[in-house]
Formats: structure tokens, sequence, C-alpha cells
């Protein structure tokens, strides 16, 4: 048997080269991996008569990547009894690829895929599933959404109550599917790049960078240094905005004014540096295979850094304020907790899993671009409840902007653009990874002989995260559910695709 | 206590200016372009070539608006035409002889800056200009010479009850959140939406309309619907980004509609991908006649 390949981020594997593993052997290789502090990245099926599963596992500790395979009929023995981080993947699979996992403790559909202008009664039906439900004297139900009372994307939320106390929720989502991932067979297309950038728009530098690695390995590009250091700005803007705006809403939340409103403002005034830095305060139109297509003069790092350090201070001003708040601490202390060990269990990524004290964090674990030979400060809380995302959300901003004052002191020299790309090499696998603000951001993609698209999987970190808000929820009382959320604000689109 | 009056203190006065004094936005901003197709040699065809989501046509294409639906829910009662011939009713393409010039279209443009780019001659222009809503999709299509045509207020009735006050009840039906949050940005001290009487209300039984962004996803549709239906009328149906109005980088997927055109009376298109908050507030403000 062919060993498993030992890969870095975004580095390309000939596809002969991925051990095909009986079911068995795989079943067994990802528990012995996952024993030994391994997480399943991705896990994967490609629909057709003989489905093949790919699993991705992210060993954080050596800083590598596993891809095996398996081939499997109608059905396999499910593997989420014994590793329920994969229960979100195998339910996905079955949706696909038609592949039933025997066993599976919680069969349903992930997004109800449903072509327009589909008028048949037959399943699925968005949001007609067989939901969980607690029985007994005073026991009820609380059923929210699709369409909720904010300005929110829509998804269903099935509340399983005692009272005011909550045994159980579930999330049913699939309202924002528009077939992604499908669309992307035989591609690149011209638009894929824009795509990308609308997977999660409130990410697009983390999903557009995930796929622009993808192109650059395969196409055997050479991005700048100085592209490099303007991609890292990027993000760390990106999750600066939206850190900042996760502050103000939690504080929203409990009604804690002053930050709520400041908040609002201030994450506009660090998109405004995205868009001095591109024009789009989400970053649109800025990353591109090969490089970025703005470029910094000393001018604008001069007003980027002036604009950084009036935003930051405003920050750190409403932030201390709220962390001073005994009305703000008593409501986000021990609401929502979720044990290390639980986050472990279900797989649980980016600042969710910091909060709970695993240290877990793309730009370190799997670095790629700018963050190669970086030490990175990785911000850690233990507690895992709602004060511990939020706190995670405060260190976060504050190493952000230390790292985009490192990053617009030594900009490198040299081009920021490359040549265009004509040709993918053809038969290869590719996973890249990025850290989004909300976690890892997977994107794999399989070649055919062609150099085109085979497959394309998009792994956002909602995907992993969304269990861990419903986990931790139980116990809780209802109303903090909106407190809960807030504290993950995971999202609908990336986890529907 | 003291250390709030004091934050607040130092936060002082975010409020923009707006409309009284336009925003400064960024120099890279790309808002309303303008097209100097005097500059095109013929036969080039470069913009339309390389626009990733063709909103460039070199036809006059001239989108017209259909009748809305006398009731969205009974859409599925009525016999089913199909995607094609319905799109082909809204965009009905009209060739007119002669010279053949560029139009973006921007219902479909995405504002990525690749034909200004690609253009050898110059002749395609990305402004500072935010203002980019308007009424009808044709009037979206920016063509040579014409300048744009700006949103005009509503019919008489509508503009008297909502003039004032408007109450809007926002559903995001397939959306990549970004035009989400560029909406409820307009919440926030800097835009300050209260100040002009509009509001964004949780029950559509609360609301005077509804704002909608996405591609109008099949799994959104009936609750879009449905939401629309529970909004007592009269009402007003504002779409907001490229996705709401064409479908956006998603046009033509199985998956979605391509925005709400051929599902509800929409009374305000505003384009971009996700468009400037600015360009939703100018929009708002313009259709109830404010500006």
């Amino acid at each position: 048997m062919k060993p498993i390949p030992e890969l870095k981020n975004a580095q390309a594997v000939d596809l002969e080269d991925i051990p095909v593993f009986n079911i068995e052997q795989f079943k067994q290789q990802i528990l012995s991996h996952v024993q030994a502090n391994c997480r399943v990245s991705v896990l994967f099926g490609i629909p057709g008569p003989n489905v093949r599963l790919y699993c991705i596992l992210a060993d954080d500790a050596q800083h590598l990547l596993l891809p095996f395979a398996t081939d499997v009929g109608q059905e396999y023995p499910s593997l989420t009894p014994e590793c329920p981080q994969v229960h979100l993947f195998e339910r996905e699979i079955w949706e696909q690829c038609n592949v039933t996992p025997i066993g599976h403790p919680w069969l349903k559909p992930v997004r109800f895929p449903r072509k327009a202008g589909n008028t048949s009664k037959t399943k699925p039906m968005i949001g007609i599933t067989n939901y969980f439900q607690v029985q007994g004297e005073e026991v009820h139900e609380v059923g929210v959404g699709p369409v909720h009372a904010g300005v929110i994307e829509p998804g269903h939320f099935r509340f399983q109550c005692h009272g005011e106390n909550v045994y159980h929720l579930e999330i049913s989502l699939g309202y924002q599917h528009r077939g992604i991932e499908k669309k992307l067979i035989g591609g690149p297309y011209p638009r894929t790049l824009l795509q990308m950038e609308a997977v999660a728009g409130d990410t697009s530098i983390g999903h557009g960078l995930a796929y622009c690695q993808i192109l650059e390995t395969l196409a055997n590009l050479e991005v700048s240094a100085r592209s490099h250091t303007i991609r890292a700005i990027a993000l760390e803007l990106e999750r600066l905005a939206n850190h900042t705006g996760d502050l103000g809403a939690l504080a929203g939340d409990v009604a804690f004014l002053p930050t709520s409103a400041a908040c609002g403002a201030l994450r506009g005034d660090y998109l405004n540096i995205s868009a001095v830095l591109c024009g789009s305060r989400l970053g649109r139109g800025l990353i591109k295979p090969g490089g970025v297509y703005f470029d910094l003069d000393a001018q604008r790092i001069q007003e980027m850094r002036k604009r950084l350090d009036k935003a930051f201070a405003g920050t750190k001003r409403t932030s201390e304020i709220l962390f001073d708040a005994p009305s703000v601490l008593s409501r986000f202390e021990n609401t929502g907790r979720l044990a290390a060990s639980t986050a472990v269990e279900i797989g649980l990524v980016g600042s969710a899993a910091r909060a709970c004290g695993l240290k877990r964090d793309i730009r370190q674990d799997h670095p790629i671009g700018w963050f190669i030979g970086q030490n990175i400060p990785i911000a850690l809380c233990e507690s895992g409840d709602v004060l511990a995302r939020a706190r995670m959300r405060w260190l976060e901003i504050r190493n952000s902007v230390a790292l985009i004052q490192t990053q617009l002191n030594q900009l490198p020299e040299g081009n920021i653009t490359a040549p265009k790309i004509t040709h993918l090499a053809g038969n290869k696998l590719v996973a890249s990874l990025s850290e989004g603000w909300r976690g890892e951001i997977c994107h794999v993609a399989i070649t055919n002989s062609e150099g085109t698209f085979a497959h394309y999987k998009i792994v956002d970190p909602s995907f992993h995260n969304w269990f861990g808000l419903a986990l931790a929820l139980r116990g809780q009382a209802i109303f903090d559910f909106p407190l809960c959320n807030k504290s993950f604000n995971l999202s609908y689109c990336g986890f529907d695709l | 206590m003291f250390n709030i009056i004091k934050a607040r203190w130092f936060q002082g006065k975010v409020t923009s200016a707006y409309p009284a004094k336009d925003p400064v936005l960024s120099d890279r901003y790309r808002g309303l372009p303008v097209l100097d197709t005097s500059k095109c040699p013929p036969d080039c065809r470069i913009c339309q070539n390389i626009c990733p989501n063709q909103a460039i046509s070199f036809l006059t294409h001239v989108p017209t608006a259909t009748e809305p639906p006398s009731s969205a829910l009974s859409k599925g009662k009525k016999k089913k035409k199909s995607k094609e011939k319905r799109a082909a009713e809204v965009h009905p393409k009209v060739e007119i002889p002669g010279v053949l010039k560029p139009h973006i279209d921007l219902g479909k443009c995405l504002f990525c800056n690749e034909c200004q780019n690609a253009c050898p001659c110059g002749c395609i222009h990305y402004t500072q200009n935010f203002r980019v809503a308007a009424r009808k999709p044709q009037d979206l299509v920016v063509t040579d010479g014409t300048s744009f045509s700006l949103a005009e207020s509503l019919e008489k009735g509508r503009k008297k009850l909502f003039h004032r006050s408007l109450k809007l009840r926002v559903v995001s039906a397939g959306d990549c959140n970004a035009c989400n949050v560029e909406v409820n940005v307009l919440n926030t001290l800097f835009f300050d939406l209260p100040r002009f009487g509009i509001q964004i209300v949780a029950s559509p039984r609360h609301a005077d309309g509804v704002l909608i962004t996405g591609p109008v996803s099949e799994n959104m549709r009936e609750a879009l619907l449905k939401t629309y239906d529970a909004v007592p009328g009269p009402k007003v149906v504002i779409a907001v980004g490229s996705c709401a109005i064409t479908g956006g980088p998603f046009r033509d997927h199985p998956e979605i509609h391509n925005g709400a055109m051929d599902m509800l009376p929409i009374d305000l298109y505003v384009p971009g991908c996700p468009p400037h908050p600015m360009s939703i507030l100018d929009g708002m403000l313009r259709l109830l006649g404010r500006l």
C-alpha cells in the first residue's frame, strides 16, 4: 500500500499517489489519526456510479495535510458514532452522492438542493425533515425562521424547551443554497473568482485567497513577497472589521448601547481602510491569481496607518468600557459554555475553538504566503463561554492591528502582477487553507487530465462550527440564544454554498 | 460610569453630513461607469470579451419591465413558462442597425474593473459617482453619450404615504451577506438611516415594503413571496445588489431565480456587488422624493 502523502498547505499531489484504502482501513486511518490530535479538514465524495470518498486530515502539530481515499458502493458503515466531527460531512455525502452511511445517528438533508421551477412535491422540500423532538410534560417546541427579525441571513432553528430552559437546539439550513460547487466543475471560468468572493461575502479575502492559492499551485505561479504582504494586510483588515462588528452586536444584545453604537461606526472605519486599499469596503476585486490588483504607495500607506491608529484607539476605548461593565459581564460569563473536550470532538475551528483553549490557527499551523516564518501571536481563552468568545474578538483585534502595522512598515519591493494563467496541471489534488476571520477555510480542487476542475470542494469554517452553537445552547435559557448566536456569528451562505 | 461618558465624549459626532454634503469616498472606489465610445475602434470587442459576467453587450439590449404578477403567490397556478422564455420577455433583445457600441448593464455589472483595465483606448471609466440607483431596469443600461437618469420619486399616492416615514422588512434570499451587511450599516451612527424616517422593522406586518438582497434561491422563494404578501398594501419593493436584480455572479445557476425581477414589482434597483451603503441610501431618498 502506498504511504499517505504528507502535504504542505496548497501543495499539489498526483491523484495516483493518493492511497485508496478499503473502507475498514480508511476508517482506521481516520480514527487513529484523530486519536493522535489530527483534525478532519474535509471529507467528501465524488458523485458517480462508483463513489470515491476523499479525506484530508490536518496534522496541526506537524504542519501537514494528509489525503487518502476509499471507494464505496451504495452504502458503507458510518464513521460518525466513533468520530463525531465527520457527522455533517457524512450527511453531505449522503445528500450529494446517494451513498448511505449505515448507522449514522442523524442522517438528514444538509442543504435540500432543489432546482428553480421544480414544482413537484417530492423531497427534499426545504425545511421539511424529521426534526429531533423531546417529549414530556410541559416540554414544548419553538420554531424560528427562515426569515428572522433582524437584517440577517435565513435559517431555521428548532428549540426543544422546558419553560425557558433549552434542552436542545436543532439548526436546519440550506435556504441560501446557490449551487456553487456543482457549477465549478469544468472550470475555472472567468467569473469563478467573483463567485469565490461571494461564497461568504463578509469573507471575500479569505475565500478568494484559498481559491487563488490553488490556481497558483496548479499553474506554478510565483507570487511576489509584495503581493503576499498586501494579501495578508487585507486578510487582517477583514478580521478587524468583522470582529469589531461582532463586539458591537454582542454589546447590543445585552443592551449596552455605548459599545454597540460605537462599534457600528468603528467597523465602518476598518471597512473604509479596505476601501483605501482596493476601492471596495469588503475587499472585492483585490486578490487575483498570481498577485493583487492594487499596489500601495508611501502616501497610501501613510493614510492607512493614520486611519488604523484612529480606529484602534476608538476600539480600545469602547472595548475597555464593555469588559468593565458588571451588567455586561454578568450576562457574558458562563453563558453558552462549550467544553474544550467537546470542541475537540466536534472539530471546532477558528476563534470559537481558541475561546475554548484550543490553539488552532492556520496562520501558525499551516502558514502560507506572508505568514511563513512569522511568529504570529495566537490569543487564547479558556472558559469557552460568550465572555471568552467576546474577549477573543478584542484580543485578536489587538493582534491584527499590530500585524498590519508590521506589514505596512516592512512592505517588500517588487511586482504585484503575474503572467496570465494559460494552463493548469492535470490529474492533481490540491488542498488550500486560509485563516478567515471565522476560522479555517478549506478549498480542495481535483483536476482532470485536461487541467480543468473535475471536482471542487469548499468548506467554510461555519460548516464545522454550527454544531458548536447547537451544543453551546444546551441547558441555556432561550432568551440567551441571540447572544450565543452572535458570539459565534456563523455564515449561512458559506455553509449553504 | 465616568469612563462611559468619557468614551462617548471622545467619540464625538460621527454622523455623515450627507445629503447636505457629499461623502469623501476612496479614490479607488468604482462607482457609475462612464463610456466614451467615440474612441472605440471599429469591431473592437475587448471589453465584451473580458467581462466575466457578460454585463457588456454590443447589441442595443433594452430591457423592459414586465407587468407585475397580480398576486405573487398565484404564480404557481399559472401556466409555467420556461426560464429562458421569461428571461427573453424581461430582456427583449432589440438590434438597432448601424454602428454597434458597448452598453454596460449595471444590473449585471459586478464593478470588478476588468473592462477598464483591458480597454486599450480608455473608453470606459468607473467614476466616483455613487448615485447608481434606478427606477426601471432599462435605466440601468449605461449607453454611449446619454447621461445616467437618476431614480425618480414614487408616484403621487405612495409618495404622499411614504415620503416622511418608510418601514422596511429586509429579506435575504440567497445573498452572500455582503449586501446584507451594507444594508445593516445604514443603521449605524455614520449613515443614521432613522434620521430620514426610514426604519428597518422586524415584522412584515409592520412594514411598508420589502428590501430584497440575493438572487432568490429556490429554497427562499416561498419565504420571500410569503413575506411580501404579509406586507399590507400599498407597498414598495427595493432590490439591492446585482444578485437581486439579475442573479449577479450566480446568474443562470439552476438553484436560483436570477433575481426578483420576474417575481415581484420592483420599485427601486440599486446595482453593485455589493452597492456602497451611500448608493442604497441615495436611492431610497430619491424614491421617497427627499432629494
